[in-house]
């Protein structure tokens, strides 16, 4: 009898001996026939992952990738069956490497990868009409409160993990700044990660939480921009709903 | 100039060149349909045509892998952060402080 | 989400290709595009975005088969309530002109191995999958298919030949079948048994696809020849051999060319959907 359990167990596990009752057909033992199984699910999840984080893979280069991948993939199995789901844990999974430990803003550039994935197939959901905004009166303007479009993700970092994500997967200028906020918005099916001016981090994650603009606005700082924020936001159909 | 009569003017401001311009931006449905798609789906296919990738017992060392040099991070190099230390090493560097053996 | 009507009820006995994104723009500019499209179900359970968008787009022009990949219908454990639930929204707004899944399990212990994993075919397993079929037909209220798997070894325990073991579950159940003749010629050459045999065992009268794959080849320990279901290659001369006999008995069918691994332009496939017609072709002939 050979049990899905013990089936299961060498799949993830090489140390595992072959399961018991399985043949090649005929009277001969399976042996590396058993391996295809091995093979199939470590390849296709090493693989879901690599195509799941291209800025890592292009960070770290295949090879090495594909090391970390495999330790992960054998200590973290998907537990749903959706493939563009798995790998949510990986960014952490990297933070917690030794051979990677100096290169500290690699978890948080997964992180974008991890966002990108989710905010693609995040809701559909339709932008307001900026002239909506507009017509609020002071007083209602600043007690307003947004929501947001499901697929707007706001990741926060001390490295300039924008330009790092930039340079990783079209070139460009080399990375030189430090701390970077960046807000993956999708104006329509395309998510793009936007890297966010001083202080619009701050005013984000407020408004996210549902604090009034007036209030949000005053954490901004001196040099929050926010036309600029407000521009990004409208323009790529950020804000969904209007209230107070 | 108040601070919040100043929030109102640009928000009003920003508003009404966006409500011009998205105003004939509509695009058909199908046409936003084309473009590019995100890899990382379900198949129902095996792997590749060998069985040594989860069968070899040399991928099976868990992490008593060791870094080789490779990969666009080695042309990054970040300023030192408030307190002096490296943002990062290069590969070279790391493989220096990898255990030995 | 609107309710889509069922303009296509049902799969034409023409070819149809594993719809692959990449190949959207290609499908639609096609003046002679193929007869209909199979889409995996899992990579359409995202709450929205482009993936879904392009199905809604392609549905109004082809009838859609949904191919599911993830439901681990011959699994040990009951089939997992959440996925039950997404197939079902799936099916309820696309409204497919069919549905099918794989005699395997790919979920153990909340671990899904994301490949279909082979079970023996016994009493218990008979009955196990026979459950679960009923549960999802019931669940969608609609007769769905079952997938004959690409086999690499065999179990001891094993009481049932698989066509047997396909047959009695059409009978407890009523599903149909979708017939892989691409597996047919793997299994058996992995097993060392007739695929023609196999063919004259199954019962044809309850198929309603068949598919078409690549290959590759490797060996077992003893040199024996071990073929690999990759789905990254061109139908090999054999497999389309086994498909003229199968035809020549069958009847015409919806035949599906799957193409998952290395997927190649457009033209390519649409060549192997065109070698499919041609089969199809000379059956009616």
């Amino acid at each position: 009898m050979t049990d899905q359990g013990a089936f299961h167990t060498g799949l993830l596990n090489p140390a595992a001996p072959v399961p018991e009752g399985l043949t090649d057909g005929h009277d001969q033992p399976a042996g590396r026939r058993y391996g295809v199984y091995r093979n199939n699910v470590t390849v296709s999840l090493r693989d879901a992952l690599a195509d799941g984080f291209p800025s890592l893979v292009s960070l770290i280069g295949r090879e090495n990738f594909d090391h970390v991948a495999r330790a992960y993939l054998r200590q973290s199995p998907p537990t749903s069956p959706l493939m563009m789901q798995y790998g949510a844990g990986l960014p952490g999974f990297v933070a917690s490497l030794e051979q990677l430990r100096h290169l500290p803003y690699l978890a948080d550039v997964a992180r974008i990868d991890v966002a990108m994935r989710h905010s693609y197939h995040a809701a559909d959901s339709t932008g307001i009409d900026p002239g909506a905004l507009q017509a609020l009166d002071e007083d209602r303007l600043l007690a307003t409160t947004f929501t947001f479009a499901p697929s707007m993700i706001l990741l926060r970092s001390q490295y300039p993990i924008g330009s790092i994500w930039h340079y990783s997967l079209r070139g460009g200028d080399k990375p030189t700044g430090t701390a970077q906020d960046v807000l993956i918005l999708r104006a329509e099916y395309d998510p793009e990660p936007f890297i966010l001016g001083p202080g619009a981090g701050d005013v984000m994650d407020a408004l996210q939480n549902g604090t009034a603009f007036g209030d949000a606005l005053a954490l901004g700082g001196d040099d929050f921009d926010l036309a600029a924020l407000l521009n990004l936001l409208l323009s790529q159909n950020a804000i969904t709903e209007l209230s107070r | 100039m108040s601070k919040a009569f100043k929030t109102v003017a640009i928000v009003g401001a920003v508003a009404a060149s966006l409500a011009a311009h998205t105003s004939t931006a509509t695009a058909q449905a199908k046409e936003k349909c084309f473009g590019v798609s995100l890899a990382g789906q379900n198949d129902c296919a095996a792997g590749p045509g060998t069985t040594c990738a989860g069968t070899s017992k040399v991928d099976y060392q868990g992490n008593a892998w060791t870094l080789v040099d490779a990969g666009t991070c080695a042309e990054i190099e970040l300023p030192a952060m408030a307190d002096g230390s490296a943002r990062m090493g290069s590969l070279e560097e790391l493989e220096r402080d990898l255990p030995q053996g | 989400m609107p309710d889509a009507t069922s303009a296509f009820p049902q799969l034409p006995a023409l070819p149809g290709v594993g719809y692959k994104a990449q190949h959207f723009t290609d499908i639609l500019n096609d003046p002679d595009p193929v007869g209909w499209l199979e889409v995996h179900a899992e990579n359409y359970m995202g709450d929205g975005g482009r993936p879904i968008a392009q199905l809604r787009v392609l549905s109004e022009r082809f009838a859609i088969s949904v191919h599911g990949v993830g439901l681990s219908i011959g699994g040990e454990t009951r089939l997992d309530p959440d996925h039950l639930a997404r197939l079902k929204h799936l099916c309820d707004w696309l409204d497919p002109a069919s549905f099918s899944e794989h005699l395997a399990w790919s979920t153990h212990d909340s671990h899904f191995l994301n490949d279909l994993l082979p079970l023996p075919y016994t009493k218990d397993t008979l009955s196990r999958v026979a459950d679960h079929i009923d549960e999802v037909q019931s669940l969608l209220g609609r007769r769905m298919l079952l997938e004959n798997p690409s086999s690499y070894l065999a179990f001891a325990e094993s009481t049932f030949s698989e066509t047997d073991f396909l047959a009695e579950i059409v009978r407890r159940t009523g599903c149909g079948l979708l017939l892989d003749v691409n597996n047919v010629f793997v299994s058996a050459t992995n097993l060392d048994y007739s695929p023609q045999g196999y063919i004259d065992a199954y019962p044809l009268d309850a198929v309603g696809e068949i598919h078409l794959g690549g290959h590759d080849e490797d060996e077992d320990d003893h040199g024996a020849p071990l073929l690999i279901d990759s789905h990254g290659r061109e139908v090999v001369d054999p497999v389309w051999a086994l498909l003229d006999y199968t035809l020549a008995r069958s009847g015409p069918k919806p035949l599906l060319v799957e193409w998952d691994t290395d997927v190649p332009e457009w033209p390519v496939l649409a060549a192997e959907a065109r070698r499919a017609a041609s089969a199809l072709t000379r059956v009616l002939s």
